[in-house]
This record gives C-alpha cells, sequence and structure tokens, in this order.
C-alpha cells in the first residue's frame, strides 16, 4: 500500500479537449488531420468527377505507346519506334546531365567568385560584384535565350567551313568546329573492339571505356594510399618523400598501355554533307542551357560562400598568419573548411533550383524531360493530368534524392562538439 | 502534408477543366462575347494588325460565328494559344471555338474528346529551304537538320517520311513560330518544315522573301479544321454551318457587297433558304433567320476572306489550290440548305 494515496483523476468532461492540455494537443492534430483530409479528398473526387464528366479516364498505359518522335540529343538509344516511356527515361536522363554540369560547374564558379569577391585587390573585387549583381537580378529564362541567341547568330553554320577559302575555320589543330548548331569535337575508337557490356534496355558501353574508367578509379586509390604513406614518413621523420612521379605514373602509365593495347584511334569531324560526321557533335542546346544555368546559380553561390568566409572569426585568419600560413593555404586550410557548414545547407537549395530550373530547357530546343514526357508526349497523347503528375513526381524524387544525399554530407562536416 | 500540398495543386489545375457545361451556345450569349481560340501569331491567318486588331484567316472564321450568334462581328475575345495549350484551352472552356491550324486527325478526334466541325483550309507539310543551298527536292536533305515547332503532327509526319525515304535529319525542336523563323534565318538548321501555308505565312514576313524557297514535296494531308468540344451537338452545329454558310455564300455568288440585294431580290430558293428569307433555318439551330445574312456580312464569303488574308494578292501568295470551290476543281462543298 503506497503511503500517499495519488489524487484521483477528475471525470472526463467534453470541454476537457479543448481546456486540459494533456488533450488539447491531440484534439488540434485531428481536427487539422480531417480538414486536410477532406480537403484531398474533395479535390480528388472533384478531378475524377471532372475527367469522367470530360470522358477521359485517368490511365498511364500511353507510356508504352509507339513514340513516334525524334529526339536529337540522348544518352541511351532511342529512335522514333521506341515507347514513349523510353523518350521519357531519355528526357530524365538529360535533365540530369545538364544538372549534374551544371551543378559541378556553378559550385567551382561560386566559390571563385565568392572568394574573390574579398579580395583585396579592388579591381577583381568589384568585377566580381558585377557579374553577381547581374546574373542575380537578371531572370533566368532572359540569360538562357540571351546565352543561345548568342550562339546561334554569333557562330558560323556548318556550311560556312566549305569550299577552298571557307569563311570559318576549324580550332585547335583543324579538330574541333564551332558552329551554330553544336561543337564538332574528335572521337575516339577502338580498333581491335573489346565488344560492349550491356547495362540491359539496350545500353551499351564499351569494354575499352570501362577498363578506362576502372584503371582510373584504381590508380585515384593508389594515390591516396601514397598520400597516406607519405604523411605518416612526413609525421615520422619530418621529411615529406617526393611522390609525384610515382603518382603522375600511376595516372599515366595504365592509361598509355591501354590506349595501345586497345588500338584506340582519333577520329576527326569532317563536314560531309550537310554536316560534321566522324566526331561527336555536342549540341549548342545543351551548352547554352548549361552556361546559363552555371552563370545563373553561380552567383547566387558566389553570395552564399561570400556569407559563409565572413562567418569566420577574423581571429582564426590572424592566428594562421601568425602560425606563418600564406594567404592561399589560409584559405584552404583553415577558413574554407570552417566557413563550410555555414555553406553547405544553402548550397543544397540551390542545388535543387538548379536542378528544377533545367526545366527551361525547351528555350534552346534541349530535349529534357519538360520537353519529352511534359512536352511533346504530353502533345501527342493529351494525357495532360498523367504526364504532369508523372513529371511532378520524378522531380520529387529527385530533388528528395538531392537533399537527402547533401544532407548526409552535411551531417559529416557538422561541427562536432564533444 | 506534402501530398496533399501536391494533390490540391492538381484539384486545383483541374478545377478550371470542370467549369465546361453542355450549352456552350447559352454560354456565349450570356456572356455576351466568343472566346476564340486563335494562332499567337501567323501572318495571313491570325496576328494582330498595326492597330492591334485581330485579322487573318483564322479569324474571319471567329468574326463570322460572332456576327450569327451575337449579332455584332466585334464581339470577339481573341485568346491566342500555342501549339500545345491549345486543345487544353479549348477542353477547359477557356475558349468556345479553335480556329487555329490544327490539324483534323483520328486521335485528336476520339481521344481528346474534340469535335473537328469543318475544315477551312486544306494544307499539307512542306519544306523551306534557303535557294543559296541548291536544294531542289526534300529527297536531298539526306543529314540535313531540320527546324520543327514541338507538340504538332508536323513532328510525327517528319519522322515518319525520312525513315520512308531511307534518310536521316536531325531536328531541331523549337517552341514557337517566331523562334524557328530566327533559328533558321541565323542557318541553326538547313530546313524548316511545317505546313505548306504556314511555311508561305513565315516567308511572307522574311526581309527578302525570294531567296527562300518551298520545296515540291507535301509529305502529309493537314487538313486544318475548326474544332469545338465534343459532346455539345447544338454548338458544334452552329460553327459548322457557320462556315458552311460562308462557302455557300461563294457557291451561288453571294459577296459582301451583293449581299443586301440578293437576300431581297434572288429567286434562287437556296439562296433565299440561306439569307432567311424563307424556311426560317435558323430556328432549327437555335438562332434568328438572318443568322447566315450576318456571317456573310462580317468579312465577305469565303473566297473574298481567302483572297483578302492569304491568296495571291496578299504577301502570304496562297492560290486556291485544294481550297477552291469543288466547281472549280477544289474540295471546298457546303452540303445543301434545305
Amino acid at each position: 500500500m503506497a503511503d500517499t494515496a495519488a489524487p484521483a483523476d477528475p471525470p472526463f468532461r467534453l470541454s476537457m479537449l479543448i481546456y486540459d492540455r494533456r488533450y488539447r494537443g491531440w484534439t488540434i492534430q485531428i481536427v487539422v488531420f480531417l480538414v486536410v483530409m477532406t480537403a484531398a479528398a474533395w479535390l480528388i473526387n472533384n478531378t475524377l468527377e471532372n475527367l469522367a464528366a470530360l470522358g477521359k479516364d485517368f490511365s498511364f498505359r500511353f507510356l508504352g505507346q509507339r513514340a513516334g518522335y525524334d529526339i536529337p540529343q540522348r544518352l541511351i538509344p532511342y529512335t522514333a519506334d521506341s515507347t514513349h516511356l523510353r523518350a521519357t527515361v531519355v528526357g530524365l536522363l538529360n535533365t540530369l546531365l545538364v544538372s549534374i554540369l551544371g551543378c559541378i560547374a556553378a559550385t567551382v564558379l561560386g566559390v571563385v567568385a565568392g572568394v574573390l569577391r574579398l579580395s583585396n585587390n579592388w579591381i577583381v573585387a568589384r568585377l566580381l560584384t558585377i557579374y553577381v549583381e547581374i546574373f542575380r537580378n537578371i531572370p533566368l529564362l532572359l540569360w538562357i535565350l540571351v546565352i543561345y541567341a548568342i550562339f546561334t547568330e554569333a557562330l558560323p553554320p556548318p556550311n560556312a567551313f566549305r569550299g577552298e577559302d571557307p569563311a570559318a575555320s576549324m580550332v585547335l589543330f583543324d579538330s574541333i568546329a564551332l558552329t551554330n548548331r553544336y561543337t564538332a569535337i574528335p572521337s575516339l575508337h577502338a580498333t581491335s573492339d573489346p565488344g560492349s557490356l550491356s547495362l540491359g534496355w539496350g545500353v551499351l558501353i564499351s569494354w575499352a571505356a570501362v577498363a578506362f574508367v576502372l584503371a582510373f578509379v584504381a590508380a585515384v586509390i593508389a594515390h591516396r594510399a601514397i598520400r597516406r604513406w607519405a604523411k605518416a614518413r612526413q609525421e615520422e621523420t619530418g621529411a615529406r618523400p617526393t611522390t609525384w612521379p610515382i603518382s603522375l605514373g600511376l595516372y599515366v602509365v595504365p592509361a598509355v598501355v591501354l590506349w595501345f593495347w586497345f588500338g584506340i584511334t582519333v577520329e576527326r569531324p569532317v563536314l560531309a554533307g550537310f554536316n560534321f560526321a566522324g566526331g561527336s557533335n555536342v549540341h549548342n542546346a545543351l551548352v547554352a542551357l548549361w552556361l546559363a544555368l552555371t552563370l545563373y546559380t553561380g552567383a547566387f553561390i558566389a553570395e552564399i560562400v561570400r556569407a559563409g568566409i565572413l562567418a569566420v572569426s577574423k581571429g582564426q585568419t590572424e592566428a594562421a598568419y601568425a602560425l606563418g600560413l600564406r594567404p592561399g593555404r589560409t584559405m584552404s586550410l583553415v577558413v574554407l573548411p570552417q566557413a563550410l557548414r555555414v555553406i553547405v545547407p544553402p548550397l543544397i537549395s540551390q542545388w535543387l533550383n538548379l536542378t528544377k530550373n533545367s526545366s527551361l530547357a525547351i528555350a534552346t530546343g534541349y530535349m529534357d524531360l519538360r520537353a519529352t514526357l511534359g512536352g511533346t508526349t504530353l502533345n501527342q497523347t493529351g494525357r495532360e493530368l498523367e504526364a504532369m503528375v508523372l513529371m511532378m513526381l520524378i522531380y520529387l524524387v529527385l530533388s528528395l534524392i538531392i537533399s537527402g544525399g547533401m544532407n548526409i554530407y552535411n551531417a559529416r562536416i557538422r561541427l562536432r562538439e564533444r | 502534408m506534402k501530398r496533399s500540398v501536391l494533390l490540391a495543386t492538381l484539384g486545383g489545375a483541374v478545377l478550371a477543366g470542370g467549369m465546361a457545361s453542355a450549352a456552350t451556345l447559352d454560354e456565349v450569349k450570356a456572356r455576351d462575347v466568343l472566346n476564340c481560340g486563335v494562332n499567337t501569331g501567323l501572318a495571313g491567318f491570325a496576328a494582330p494588325d498595326a492597330n492591334g486588331n485581330w485579322q487573318g484567316f483564322d479569324v474571319a472564321v471567329c468574326k463570322a460565328l460572332a456576327a450569327a450568334v451575337l449579332g455584332d462581328a466585334t464581339k470577339v475575345k481573341y485568346v491566342p494559344t500555342t501549339g500545345q495549350t491549345r486543345f487544353t484551352a479549348l477542353s477547359s472552356g477557356e475558349v468556345d471555338v479553335l480556329a487555329r491550324n490544327s490539324t483534323w486527325s483520328f486521335q485528336r478526334d476520339t481521344d481528346l474528346k474534340l469535335d473537328f466541325v469543318a475544315t477551312n483550309y486544306y494544307d499539307g507539310q512542306g519544306f523551306m529551304v534557303p535557294r543559296a543551298l541548291g536544294v531542289t527536292s526534300a529527297t536531298e536533305l539526306d543529314g540535313a537538320t531540320v527546324c520543327i515547332q514541338t507538340g504538332t503532327t508536323t513532328e510525327l509526319n517528319l519522322a515518319d517520311w525520312f525513315r520512308a525515304n531511307n534518310i536521316t535529319y536531325q531536328p531541331v525542336n523549337i517552341d514557337s513560330n517566331a523562334e524557328g523563323e530566327q533559328q533558321y534565318l541565323a542557318g541553326a538548321c538547313d530546313a524548316y518544315t511545317t505546313d505548306a501555308s504556314g511555311l508561305a505565312a513565315t516567308r511572307a514576313a522574311f526581309a527578302n522573301p525570294d531567296d527562300h524557297i518551298i520545296l515540291p514535296e507535301i509529305i502529309s494531308k493537314e487538313p486544318l479544321a475548326i474544332a469545338v468540344r465534343h459532346g455539345d451537338n447544338e454548338w458544334g452545329d452552329i460553327v459548322r454551318w457557320t462556315f458552311f454558310a460562308l462557302v455557300a455564300a461563294e457557291d451561288y455568288g453571294i459577296t459582301s457587297a451583293n449581299l443586301e440585294e440578293q437576300a431581297a431580290n434572288s429567286q434562287n430558293p437556296e439562296v433565299q433558304r440561306l439569307l432567311g428569307k424563307t424556311d426560317d433555318l435558323g430556328a432549327m439551330i437555335g438562332l434568328d433567320a438572318d443568322w447566315a445574312k450576318r456571317a456573310i456580312a462580317a468579312s465577305g464569303n469565303y473566297g473574298e476572306i481567302f483572297n483578302a488574308t492569304i491568296g495571291e494578292a496578299t504577301p502570304i501568295k496562297l492560290n486556291r489550290g485544294l481550297n477552291a470551290q469543288w466547281t472549280q476543281g477544289g474540295l471546298m462543298y457546303a452540303p445543301p440548305f434545305r
């Protein structure tokens, strides 16, 4: 028997749902939940009823039908005979391609511009200020259109390269042709063809390419091991062994061996008929879109980087100088690692923005997800709702993956308080 | 919560779609203005003139319809639509009728729940190339870069035709006719393809139209038709017969000049029925007796409209060809008014 009797709970009354703090939280949550669900149910019901009134159904069967249109830029095999599903995937891969290229370039540009904006050099700092303010304050679509128009109007058409005395000439030892349609670059071919690795769904990758990638990855791993060893030696003996010839050899020797093993030849682009053939053509649509996304997002990232650096106490820099570190090393070893903690969260937002902004691609005729699934497929099949829902889901998943990955990285570089 | 937001957005988008009810005629009369979906700007077919008034071949259909239904050819709100938005605009009720160079096809007529009531221009897809290119036939375009508007039937025709002829091409996808013009003139594509009428209209707007030729190959059938929503047959009848009234008027020699005189004195029973002197055909489609007379008075008969907007005397320089009256070897044939 307990010595003190617990005070008996007062009998439950309905008004306690509102006035009693123990129940109020639950009441509010349940009411909000019911309201939201009712609204959602009403909207879904409304949608279905209206679709029925128009005599349309909600079905994704169109994804299995023949697409019938061509896509100029594609990373996996695709013809007009392929299905709308494949066209969607081609578009998605194009979206990913320009997004990844854009994120990398925008981050590099943003970090450089952000650091230089804090430069003590008056001219450099002001020039970077002008860059940031111009690109930040003009809508992205206009930049895309302007840059694409510059490519179209300023560069020569392919037929300007024709004839005895052509109006335009190729650059870099006659290997690259800049035209107003694409940049024709040389392509590599293996004379002793090792066959291809099939990834399924008609996607083939040459074993030669796989071998080069594997050799590169192995070189990177070996390089890091050597650096670890050198560091250990340095801490043991105080003298750092010279490792760069070994590292260089790690990268170069396997590549050269593979080059001759597969008998790699360089095929230069040659003007044949209306267009260049032989090499690879990098379409201006991609380059212009990538450039615009990079310059625009880079301006925002520059501001984020600048803010991150300013957030690091000046005492840190002074302490580093006092230890005898040069300004460059102070920035890369002391300031930037600490600034990263401030920089990374807003940087994620910028990457997400860039990925979503890539849906403006249709302005340059770049066939991204918005242009295939949300453009031609939607138009040819008339399945607006289905195509839009699918497209929104894909962008949503894409964004969640990016922010999920970056959040893991953010957790790793976070200040560890002990 | 995120999912609910998504659904709310979707629902909101669809909500507008539900407003389209059956009786379009009543709606138009109550609104006292006709919402007419037209091209965003294609010289000769639908484009605002220097004063901002819409003019053109398709616009004339809108005017005739407004005159027949509302008694005033100016009571039209022109809604510019792109190749991508046009059918959605129609099925959502944003426009009452679509007169916008839209090809009548099986899938659009059935699966998209539209009704194409009448073909106002028989067209076909062609190619335009710079004269300097030295190309005289589309079959010589192997490997060429071709500019093409996305979301049109021309995109599918192009893929099919090049395949059937076993030659290759590189498409440059563009969003609007204006962008296509810019790309083509800058040499970013060797050829521009769209309906032959559209090519003629585009070329007419060039600084040097004679530097460009339209190749002889017509690679598809493109009956450009007037579309309404599926399911409102009364409204469909009104649009169809208003257009046929314009065709019939040319057939019987009724012009905007002699309209009043014909209405008063013509002894031809067909003309008398058409112009409402006998038989009150208008009552059968829910309009008054003078509906056809007003439609013809708006911009003249079919031939007059053709000649004034896209004919030989205009910068577009299209000849009647397939669009001549059936008596002249063309396909324009209005069923009898009786």
